[in-house]
């Protein structure tokens, strides 16, 4: 980009360039001698070294001569044609932002009626075609693998996206939403407010309710301490909710761990579940609707067959 | 024209017609760059780094994540589809010494910032494989130990020679800054700020 703050350095670049182009040109002439007729006798340099070494001076070889004005012809060349000296565009108007642009272009015009037809259709629909699965299996890998994993299956404290279990809800426009603004799920940490033995009591429930090994003593007291620290988002009856991103304590899938001490350690510490924003990260990528919306079927797709 | 004699038989003459013809390149294509508008101002929003971020950018360098990332993604479509938006030069104001790399076993991390939560960067630090069982980068257990960088004060006060102009109020509050953090929450904090003043399109 030519953005020079002051005027004379498209002059300092052009005229630099120039007269060091022009300016080999002339030495390397000045410095050539004529080629030797035949039966000539090249010039002996009238020096000599360790007693008998003596240089003669053979003109430059003629294929040497004329790559290097090959050379200083291809520069001019250039410069006429592509950007270079100073402000001047070139005569081809070249830039690499433009290539880059006519590149986006050329991609948008051959996807562009492949999504569009894609964008008509709900996501259920789309989900059910194979073709529209495939490009979805490409963002996925793109985008999403990172954190849920190249099969979906997620790993400690990244939801399993196969198993039809939903932290905020798994109908389509629920999946674009939290695909399109991200979620940012909050368990404050309860620790203190429990204290360690509150904490294992309540953890102690939190097993029963899965019908998990645990303590009965300890779960019969941590119910009233559940009544009374989580059931406003867990519900009274631990099935959790999921507006507010609050899991279901009664099934069996556990997003960080289901023994008695990794359930001590969220209710101690709590946890900050964070998925980003896809609708900023695709910001910048051609077609982005289009692609939330094959995403968005991918994911649901892959919780429907089973 | 001076002949090839006479340049031969002197060195100074010989010695300065060399460096003439090699300061060429660099005087034409290095030193306009230092008095274009583009590569001198910096882009909407960005700031210098924080205290923790600073801190956080020098354990990037010290573990030689440059080796494996650049932080440079280039006007190709191929790219921008995968990391965002492409990397233009006010981006890199503040950054002394630019970590553009050349190499990427990994991916590339200019836009890496706000990408993955601070859990996920933590989890993939620790042991990459936890989170990408794909993964062939190495993990950097060792990161999770109290943060030192005693230094911190006089490494903002060094960049503000080169104008990063952090106030005497940052440059005094930056230990406490720092205080029972780990080395994973500053190249984390390091992370999550790196490419978020993208030019928006």
């Amino acid at each position: 980009m030519s953005d020079f703050t002051h005027g004379f350095w498209p002059l300092y670049i052009s005229v630099l360039t120039l007269v060091s182009i022009i300016g080999t040109w002339v030495f390397l002439k000045s410095q050539t001698t004529r080629k030797l007729a035949p039966g000539e006798k090249p010039e002996l340099i009238e020096h000599t070294w360790d007693g008998d070494l003596q240089d003669l001076n053979n003109p430059l070889p003629r294929w040497w001569l004329g790559l290097f004005y090959g050379t200083l012809v291809f520069a001019l060349a250039y410069l006429v044609l592509w950007p270079g000296l100073g402000n001047y565009a070139g005569v081809l108007k070249w830039t690499q932002i433009g290539e880059y642009e006519a590149e986006v272009q050329a991609a948008e015009a051959q996807f562009q009626p492949l999504y569009a037809g894609f964008m008509k259709q709900d996501i259920a629909t789309v989900a059910a075609d194979p073709n529209a699965r495939a490009i979805g299996k490409n963002l996925f890998l793109t985008y999403c693998s990172q954190c849920h994993g190249s099969d979906a299956a997620g790993s400690r404290g990244f939801p399993n996206l196969t198993d039809g279990d939903w932290l905020y809800g798994g109908d389509p426009d629920t999946i674009k939403a939290t695909l399109t603004d991200g979620r940012a799920g909050v368990m404050p940490a309860l620790g203190e407010a429990l204290g360690a033995q509150g904490t294992k009591e309540v953890a102690n429930y939190v097993l029963s309710l899965s019908g998990r090994k645990h303590d009965t003593a300890l779960a019969a007291t941590g119910k009233t301490k559940f009544a009374e620290n989580c059931a406003a988002c867990h519900m009274p009856d631990g099935t959790g909710m999921q507006a507010m991103g609050a899991p279901n304590l009664t099934d069996k899938v556990w997003l960080y761990g289901g023994s008695e001490a990794t359930i001590i350690e969220s209710i101690a510490k709590g946890r900050n579940g964070v998925m980003p924003a896809m609708a900023q990260t695709l910001g910048t990528t051609s077609n982005k609707d289009a692609k939330l919306h094959l995403l968005a079927a991918y994911v649901y797709g892959l919780s429907q067959k089973q | 024209m001076i002949s090839h004699e006479t340049i031969e038989k002197n060195l100074g003459l010989l010695i300065v017609l060399t460096i003439l013809i090699v300061s060429v390149g660099g005087l034409v294509q290095i030193v306009p760059l230092f008095f274009q508008t583009s590569t001198t101002t910096a882009v909407a929003g960005l700031k210098p780094y924080t205290a923790l971020q600073l801190s956080g950018r020098d354990i990037y360098i010290r573990e030689g994540c440059v080796g494996c990332h650049s932080q440079m993604i280039r006007p190709f479509r191929a790219e921008t589809e995968r990391y965002g938006h492409y990397s233009v030069a006010g981006e890199f104001l503040y950054d002394r010494p630019f970590l553009w790399g050349s190499k990427r076993t990994g991916p590339d991390l200019h836009r890496v910032g706000g990408r993955y939560s601070d859990a996920w960067h933590v989890a993939h630090l620790m042991n990459p494989r936890d989170v990408v069982p794909e993964s062939n980068m190495p993990a950097y257990p060792w990161l999770d130990r109290p943060l030192e960088d005693a230094a911190i004060q006089k490494k903002m006060r060094m960049l503000n020679v080169v104008g990063h102009g952090y106030s005497e109020q940052e440059i005094s509050d930056a230990p406490a800054a720092l205080e029972s953090k780990t080395e994973l929450d500053a190249v984390v904090a390091y992370l999550q700020v790196l490419g978020t003043h993208a030019p928006k399109n």
